[in-house]
C-alpha cells in the first residue's frame, strides 16, 4: 500500500478502504505471523461470494418478475423475457445502488475508525436487502433503513460476527414499521412507472385483505407460485430458484441443512395441525410457497452469524422459525407475512438455545465423567 | 486392558516433502544452545558462566521456583556465551561443543532396584526431568506431585510428522526401560496407530496398550487422553513422548545422559527430506545442504506446520524437536485470487473450492494467509469437524478471550493444549490464532491458580 495511506500519511482516512479494494483485487501477501504456519486457501470473501452466487437465480428470476408482474397489470399478454427482465433490472438497479453506497459507506467509515480491515458481511447483507423489500419503496426509505439496520444492527456489537440479528431483516423489520403504508397493501408489490395506475380487471393478486406479500398470494396456484410468477417481494417469489441457491449453499456447506430441514418440518408440521383444526383450509405443503418462507428458510435462517451455534441447536432453530412463521400466518391475517419477525426472534433467542443446549451437554459429560 | 478408538474428526494436511525413511548423516554441531523457552513454567537461573566447562548432564539451567528441576548441558565443551534479550531475559546459553560427548557418569541403574522417588531424583539429577510434561497446562512436570496417570502416544498424526518406528523401532529395549521406570511413578497408558499393528511398540510391556484410528489430531497425546480418562478438575496426569522414554532408558542403560535423537528434515523446500542424526540445540545453519542457497525467503520451523516455532535462519532447535520443516514464505500477492472458480495450486477443505476432489494430491504449501484477520462468522459445527474431543472449540476460544475463567473451566481448558485445536486454526476462513487465543486462556489459568 502507498505509504500516504499508511499511519502517519496524509490520506490515513482512507486506509481502511483503500486496504479493502486492493484485498478485493488480489490476496494479499500477508503471512502467517502465530500459530500454524500454513493456513486453508478458503476466506470470507471466498465463502460470502458463494451466497452471492447461490441468491444470484433469485435476483435475476425477481427482476424478469418484476417487469412480468408490471405488464400484467397494465394488462399486456405474453412472456417478453427480455423485455420485462430489462423493466425489472431497471427498477432494482437504484435499489442496490443505493443499498450498497450507504451500507458500505457507513461500513467503511466504522471499519476506518476501529482501525480494522473491512469485513466483507455487508457483500451479502447488500445483496440481500434490495430482495426483500417491495420494488417500489421510495429510494431514501431504503437508505434510511440500511443505515439503520447496519449501524443498530451490527455496527455498535463490532461489526459482521458480532451482530445478533440478521442484518437484512432488521432493514426490513425498520421498513415495516416505520413506513407500513409501502410495506402494505395490494399495490407495492408491483412496480409501476410514474403516473401508471392498475387495469383493474387484468389485476388478481390480492383481496382487501391483503396487506403483504404472502396474503396477496393466497390462492395462487401451486406452479404459479413455485415458479415465482407471483407479486411479492423482489427474489423471494420464485420457489425453484430458491431451491437452486439452497444447492448451492448446502453443497459448499455455508447453509446448514439442519436449519432448512427444521424450519421445513416446523412449518408443515403447524400448518398440518392448523388444517386439522380447521384454522385454515390451505394445504400445509402450501405454507412453504407463500410469501417469504422460501428464501427466509435458506438464505436469512442460515445466517452462521445470527442463527444457532450447536448442532442440536440449529434443528432447535429451525423448528422454531418455521413452527412461528405459519403460527403468525393463523393467527395475524392484518399481517400474514410471519417469516421475517420469527427469524428476528429466533435470532434473539439463538443465544439462549445455545446456552440450553452447551449447559444440557457439560452437566451430561460431568455425569458421565462421575461415573467413569 | 487394550481399547481401540475410532476418531471420525479431524485433517491430515495434505502438504508436500515427507522425510524419506533414511539417516542421510549425523551431524556434530560447533556450537549447541540451551534455551529456557523450550521449557514451559520453568523461571530459568543460570548456573554457569563464560568459560565453564561441561560435559554431557552437567547443570547449566536450574527452575528457581524449583531449585530440583535442572537443564542440563547436551553436549560436552565449553560455555561460550549467555544470550540476553530485553530486559536481560535469559534467551539462551551457547556452548562450544568439543565433540568428545563425555558424559557425567550417572551409574548403570536397574529398574528393579528402584521406587518411584529414586526414579525421580535419577530423573532430576540427569536433566531428563522436564522430559515429563504435566496436564492441564503442560508445562514441566512437578516433582512434588504424584500423577494419575502418565500417557504416551507411541505415533504422530501431524503434517510431515517422524515415523516413530524408525526413531525409535531401534531401540525397543531403552524404550521398555524407560516406560518400566515411570511405571514405578504411575500408571502407563500407551497409544498405538491402529494401521501399523506389526509396530514395534505393540510389544510393550507393564503398560496399559489402546489403539486410535483417525486423521490428525489423534496421534495428539491430549486427544488420546480426552477419550482414555478425561481430565477433571484437579486431575494431574503426565505425558512423555517416545523420545523421552528412549532417553530414560540409555540413561538408566548405559549410566550417560545421551539425548542425540533422529530428526526428520521435511517440507515443500527441504532438498531431498530425510532423517539426520543430530543434538538438540544444533543450529539451522547446519542444515545448509537441505535447504539450498536460493535468495527466496523460507520459514524454518522447528515441528510441524501447525504447531512448530518459528526459529528462522539463524535459530537452534529446541529441547523436543524430532522434525524441522522448511516452508517458502508466502509473500506473493494474487491477483482476483479468492474469486478464481479454481485454484489448483491451493489446498482448501471448503467446497467451495475443488480440493476435496482429488484427495490424493499434495501441495507445496507456503505461509500465506489467504486472507485478512475477521471476527468469527462461520459457526462452532464448522470447527468441530476437524476436534476429535467432547469439547466446543468455539465455546472455549470465546471464553479464553474473554477471559471467563469459569466458562473455560466448563468449556474444557483442563483437556486442551494449543496444538490440539491447531486444525481448526488451519480451516478457519476468519483467520485467527486460535492456537494463540488458547495458550493466554493456560497462561491467565496458570496465574489465577497459583
Amino acid at each position: 500500500m502507498n505509504p500516504i495511506f499508511e499511519k502517519g500519511g496524509k490520506l490515513y482516512w482512507l486506509h481502511s478502504t483503500v486496504d479493502a479494494f486492493e484485498t478485493f483485487l488480489h490476496v494479499p501477501g500477508t503471512v502467517t505471523r502465530k500459530g500454524s504456519h500454513v493456513r486453508d486457501a478458503v476466506d470470507l470473501k471466498r465463502i460470502l461470494i458463494l451466497v452471492v452466487i447461490a441468491a444470484a437465480p433469485a435476483a435475476l428470476f425477481g427482476m424478469w418478475n418484476v417487469g412480468y408482474q408490471h405488464g400484467l397489470a397494465m394488462g399486456q399478454t405474453g412472456v417478453h423475457i427480455l423485455e420485462y427482465f430489462w423493466f425489472g433490472f431497471l427498477k432494482v438497479l437504484p435499489l442496490y445502488i443505493v443499498s450498497y453506497l450507504v451500507g458500505l459507506g457507513i461500513e467503511f467509515a466504522f471499519s476506518q475508525a476501529r482501525g480494522e480491515e473491512v469485513s466483507e458481511g455487508y457483500l451479502v447483507s447488500g445483496f440481500f436487502i434490495p430482495l426483500i423489500v417491495p420494488v417500489d419503496i421510495p429510494l431514501w426509505m431504503l437508505a434510511l433503513a440500511v443505515a439503520f439496520a447496519v449501524i443498530i444492527g451490527k455496527e455498535i456489537f463490532g461489526g459482521s460476527g458480532m451482530n445478533f440479528w440478521n442484518p437484512a431483516l432488521l432493514a426490513r423489520a425498520f421498513l415495516f414499521f416505520a413506513y407500513p403504508n409501502y410495506m402494505s397493501g395490494s399495490d407495492c408489490w408491483i412496480a409501476f412507472r410514474k403516473g401508471e395506475t392498475a387495469v383493474a380487471d387484468a389485476f388478481t393478486g390480492a383481496t382487501p385483505l391483503a396487506l403483504d406479500g404472502a396474503s396477496a398470494q393466497y390462492g395462487t396456484g401451486f406452479w404459479d407460485l413455485f415458479i415465482g410468477i407471483v407479486p411479492g417481494s423482489v427474489g423471494e417469489t420464485s420457489v425453484i430458484a430458491i431451491l437452486l441457491g439452497a444447492f448451492v449453499l448446502l453443497w459448499t456447506g455455508i447453509a446448514s441443512w439442519k436449519i432448512m430441514c427444521g424450519s421445513v418440518a416446523g412449518a408443515l408440521l403447524v400448518g398440518w395441525i392448523g388444517q386439522a383444526a380447521g384454522i385454515t383450509d390451505i394445504p400445509c405443503y402450501m405454507q412453504l410457497l407463500y410469501g417469504g418462507f422460501a428464501f427466509g428458510t435458506v438464505f436469512m435462517a442460515t445466517d452462521p452469524v445470527t442463527s444457532c451455534q450447536t448442532e442440536t441447536g440449529k434443528w432447535i432453530f429451525g423448528l422454531l422459525v418455521g413452527m412461528l412463521c405459519i403460527t403468525v400466518r393463523f393467527f395475524n391475517p392484518g399481517y400474514a407475512e410471519g417469516m421475517m419477525l420469527a427469524i428476528l426472534l429466533c435470532n434473539t433467542f439463538a443465544p439462549l438455545i445455545d446456552h440450553c443446549v452447551v449447559s444440557a451437554h457439560i452437566s451430561r459429560k460431568e455425569k458421565k465423567l462421575k461415573t467413569a | 486392558m487394550s481399547q481401540n478408538f475410532v476418531l471420525k474428526k479431524g485433517l491430515d494436511i495434505p502438504i508436500t516433502g515427507a522425510a524419506s525413511l533414511n539417516l542421510a548423516k549425523t551431524i556434530f554441531p560447533d556450537i549447541v544452545a540451551v534455551k529456557p523457552t523450550d521449557f514451559k513454567g520453568i523461571t530459568p537461573r543460570l548456573l554457569v558462566k563464560e568459560g565453564d566447562h561441561v560435559m554431557c548432564g552437567s547443570p547449566v539451567l536450574a527452575d528457581k521456583k524449583n531449585p530440583d528441576i535442572l537443564i542440563t548441558s547436551p553436549v560436552s565443551g565449553t560455555v561460550k556465551e549467555i544470550v540476553r534479550g530485553d530486559k536481560r531475559k535469559l534467551l539462551a546459553v551457547l556452548i562450544q561443543d568439543d565433540d568428545l560427548m563425555e558424559s557425567v557418569d550417572f551409574g548403570k541403574k536397574n529398574f528393579k532396584d528402584l521406587d518411584a522417588a529414586q526414579v525421580k531424583q535419577i530423573l532430576l539429577q540427569s536433566g531428563l526431568w522436564p522430559v515429563l510434561v504435566q496436564r492441564p497446562y503442560g508445562v514441566v512436570a512437578d516433582p512434588a506431585l504424584t500423577p494419575d496417570a502418565i500417557f504416551v502416544s507411541a505415533f504422530n498424526t501431524a503434517p510431515l510428522a517422524p515415523c516413530s518406528d524408525f526413531s525409535y523401532g531401534n531401540e525397543f529395549a531403552n524404550v521398555q526401560t524407560g516406560l518400566n521406570a515411570l511405571a514405578k511413578i504411575a500408571k502407563v497408558h500407551v497409544s498405538l496407530d491402529a494401521n501399523r499393528p506389526d509396530s514395534p511398540f505393540a510389544k510393550l510391556e507393564n503398560a496399559e496398550l489402546h489403539c486410535f484410528k483417525g486423521k490428525h489430531p489423534a496421534g495428539n497425546v491430549g486427544v488420546q487422553i480426552s477419550h482414555i480418562r478425561p481430565i477433571r478438575k484437579g486431575d494431574v496426569v503426565w505425558t512423555v513422548s517416545l523420545m523421552g522414554l528412549a532417553f530414560i532408558g540409555r540413561l538408566l542403560n548405559t549410566g550417560r545422559y545421551d539425548v542425540s535423537r533422529k530428526v526428520a528434515v521435511t517440507g515443500p523446500m527441504a532438498i531431498e527430506p530425510c532423517y539426520i542424526k543430530t543434538v538438540p540445540g544444533a543450529a539451522i545453519a547446519n542444515l545448509a545442504p537441505y535447504y539450498g542457497t536460493g535468495d527466496e525467503p523460507l520459514r524454518f520451523i522447528d515441528g510441524d506446520v501447525l504447531s512448530g516455532v518459528n526459529v528462522g535462519r539463524d535459530g537452534y532447535l529446541g529441547f523436543f524437536c524430532e522434525q524441522v520443516t522448511i516452508i517458502r514464505e508466502g509473500v506473493d500477492k494474487e491477483l482476483l485470487g479468492w474469486i478464481r472458480p479454481i485454484r489448483f495450486h491451493q489446498f482448501s477443505t471448503d467446497h467451495s473450492y475443488f480440493s476435496w476432489l482429488m484427495p490424493g494430491r499434495k501441495y507445496d504449501m507456503d505461509t500465506n494467509l489467504h486472507g485478512g484477520e475477521r471476527a468469527f462468522m462461520m459457526n462452532d459445527g464448522y470447527y468441530a469437524k476437524f476436534l476429535p474431543m467432547d469439547i466446543y472449540p468455539i465455546f472455549l476460544t470465546k471464553a479464553c478471550l474473554a477471559g471467563d475463567i469459569e466458562k473455560m473451566e466448563k468449556f474444557g481448558i483442563y483437556e486442551v493444549l494449543p496444538e490440539d485445536l491447531a486444525v481448526c486454526e488451519f480451516v478457519d476462513p476468519s483467520k485467527t490464532d486460535i492456537q494463540d487465543i488458547i495458550a493466554k486462556g493456560i497462561d491467565l489459568m496458570l496465574k489465577e491458580m497459583a
